[in-house]
């Protein structure tokens, strides 16, 4: 079973913080890890591990919308980001590159930072406070877009 | 059923009677616009994929955010967009000295048209609303896939609509409105929504019109709307854009809005956004302290850097000098603006007064170079977010205001209206 630890932020998490500027001129989602979080968390990209989850509140990824913040939360290994609400370009960015959300007001309430979660079966369970979400449903398209694991693997099928 | 404008919109390119909100659809999409920073990331998926741009037509390429390139991986951002622009037979491409910020850039250029969908790998893909078409940020990925169908997945959005009345009082502007609805609405206030303006549309004019139109976004908005009028026609027409009578959307007499909002223009009174939120919105005369001392000003951006903007800022400059202490930093947003400002004499009263004068860039507003902020400092500025760290260090701040605001503030050193 794959666990994963929680990092928690609040509200308006913006992509400014989650990729700041003034690393966008390089584009390569490995070099961007480094920074994944920085002027939020400067400790994120020394602490999360593969398989990590982030929490935060309403409106997350909103601001720019550099694709840059999706691939290095990726790239930094992040399992699924759970949110009261998310952003809509963030949301298309996070779909169209196989980031998985969730958007749960009640899941980004409950569960606290360095709680252990882990997903199977439709299902995330938070093994810390032994309580268990199913995920709540999604767009057929949105999901044949996660399925193939990303937006241009979805439209290369439709021809 | 009854259909907003933004929903005929949608509608007519996914080739359908009609659409429901909250419904995904895909659509054909009529301009596809990328930036230095966005579309170097769109190319790699496109190279992935093996693939070739279907519609070089439909796709514009501006460099604009870290041009004259700032550095040597910038230079290689510049480069692949150019080669790949080469490549494919895109023939809008825009570099250095043709270009100017994309946002101010694509209406000048005549490439918007009403009625049409336009989607941009930039989060202010939204000012073009301003001229009655549907436009829209997304991300590079999106972008790639456009680039290779023509088309692209939508969520059809609910409305709100703002029904405007009366007309803006001296020194307020677009910005001032569109801060306050932010303020309204919240930031994440019309998320998923389109923000549609009606009522008395024609007090506004174009530049303040695309100056809302830009800021829809940092309330969550997918889109702003605004009708076509006399004075959007004509300025159209001087952009050789003539549109005929289907392209000229409206929206049904019943349709339907989750929300509607009246707002008096005269009622709108000067408005800056505190860090950290540009819905943390304050006003003078009200809650503003007269003694906000601040570092730097920066004058432009894809929300405030047209020709207006210059000249709203140069009538508070002229024949004054900017405050010892503050660096005052004006970025016309295209060429064009720029050449004007030169035969005007805007250019001259900004550095006769002490401003350094810049050719177009988006550079400071993301904190990317030409003006970025130390420890602790503190600028005004008329650009679009000023979220922690946006201009600069984590410990800097930016209010956004007007460039009447911006421009008087460079002058008196501390944050200031002009007053009548």
């Amino acid at each position: 079973m794959e666990k994963g630890k929680v990092f928690k932020y609040g509200d308006n998490v913006n992509t400014d913080v989650i990729i700041p500027a003034r690393y966008l001129n390089d584009a390569s989602a490995q070099n961007l890890k480094a920074h994944a979080m920085e002027d939020i968390d400067p400790e994120f990209s020394k602490r999360v591990r593969p398989g990590d989850f982030v929490v935060g509140g309403f409106n997350f990824g909103s601001g720019s919308s550099r694709e840059h913040a999706p691939l290095a939360l990726k790239a930094s290994g992040v399992r699924a980001v759970i949110a009261k609400s998310f952003a809509r370009i963030f949301f298309r960015n996070a779909v169209n590159t196989g980031l998985y959300i969730i958007e749960s007001a009640e899941m980004a309430d409950e569960i606290d930072e360095n709680d252990v979660l882990t997903i199977e079966n439709g299902v995330l369970t938070d093994l810390t406070k032994g309580k268990s979400y199913p995920l709540p449903p999604m767009d057929d398209y949105v999901a044949k877009i996660l399925a193939k694991g990303g937006l241009m693997e979805a439209v290369k099928d439709e021809g | 059923m009854a259909l907003t404008a933004t929903q005929k919109i949608f509608a007519k390119h996914a080739g359908r009677e009609s659409v429901t909100p909250g419904e995904l659809v895909t659509a054909q999409v009529d301009v596809i616009l990328g930036n230095d920073i966005t579309s170097p990331v769109a190319i790699a998926e496109m190279k992935k994929a093996g693939g070739k741009v279907a519609c070089p037509e439909k796709v514009a390429l501006v460099l604009d955010h870290f041009v004259p390139a700032k550095d040597i991986k910038s230079a290689e951002q510049c480069k692949t967009v150019r080669d790949f622009a080469a490549e494919q037979g895109i023939e809008h491409f825009y570099d250095v000295g043709k270009a100017g910020i994309e946002h101010a850039l694509l209406p000048e250029l005549g490439l918007v048209r009403p009625g049409a969908l336009i989607i941009g790998a930039d989060s202010h893909t939204c000012t073009y609303g301003a001229l009655g078409c549907v436009s829209t940020g997304v991300g590079s990925t999106d972008m790639a896939a456009a680039m290779l169908t023509g088309k692209l997945w939508f969520r059809v959005p609910q409305a709100i609509k703002v029904t405007l009345s009366g007309k803006l009082r001296r020194y307020v502007t677009g910005k001032d409105v569109i801060l306050t609805l932010i303020g309204m609405l919240g930031v994440d206030g019309a998320t998923y929504r389109s923000l549609e303006f009606f009522g008395n549309v024609s007090a506004l004019s174009v530049d303040d019109r695309l100056t809302i139109a830009n800021m829809a976004v940092e309330c969550g908005a997918k889109n702003a709307f605004f009708p076509v009028d006399e004075e959007a026609a004509a300025y159209l027409a001087s952009r050789g854009v003539h549109p005929c009578a289907e392209e000229l959307v409206l929206p049904d007499a019943d349709a339907e809005y989750i929300e509607e909002i009246a707002l008096d223009l005269s009622s709108v009174p000067p408005t800056v956004a505190f860090p950290h939120l540009p819905s943390n919105v304050r006003t003078f005369g009200k809650d503003i302290p007269n003694d906000i001392a601040i570092d730097q000003v920066v004058i432009g951006s894809c929300t405030n850097g047209r020709l207006s903007d210059m000249r709203a800022a140069a009538s508070v400059m002229k024949g004054r000098k900017v405050a010892k202490g503050v660096r005052c930093i004006v970025i016309p947003a295209t060429m064009e603006v720029y050449k004007q400002c030169l035969e005007e004499g805007l250019t001259a009263t900004f550095v006769d007064s002490g401003a350094v004068v810049s050719t177009p860039t988006c550079g400071p507003c993301l904190g990317g170079y030409m003006g970025i902020l130390a420890h602790g400092e503190r600028a005004v500025a008329t650009t679009n977010r000023n979220f922690v760290g946006r201009m600069g260090d984590v410990t800097s701040e930016v209010y956004l205001a007007s460039p009447y605001v911006a421009a008087e503030s460079a002058i008196r050193g501390v944050l200031a209206c002009p007053e009548e």
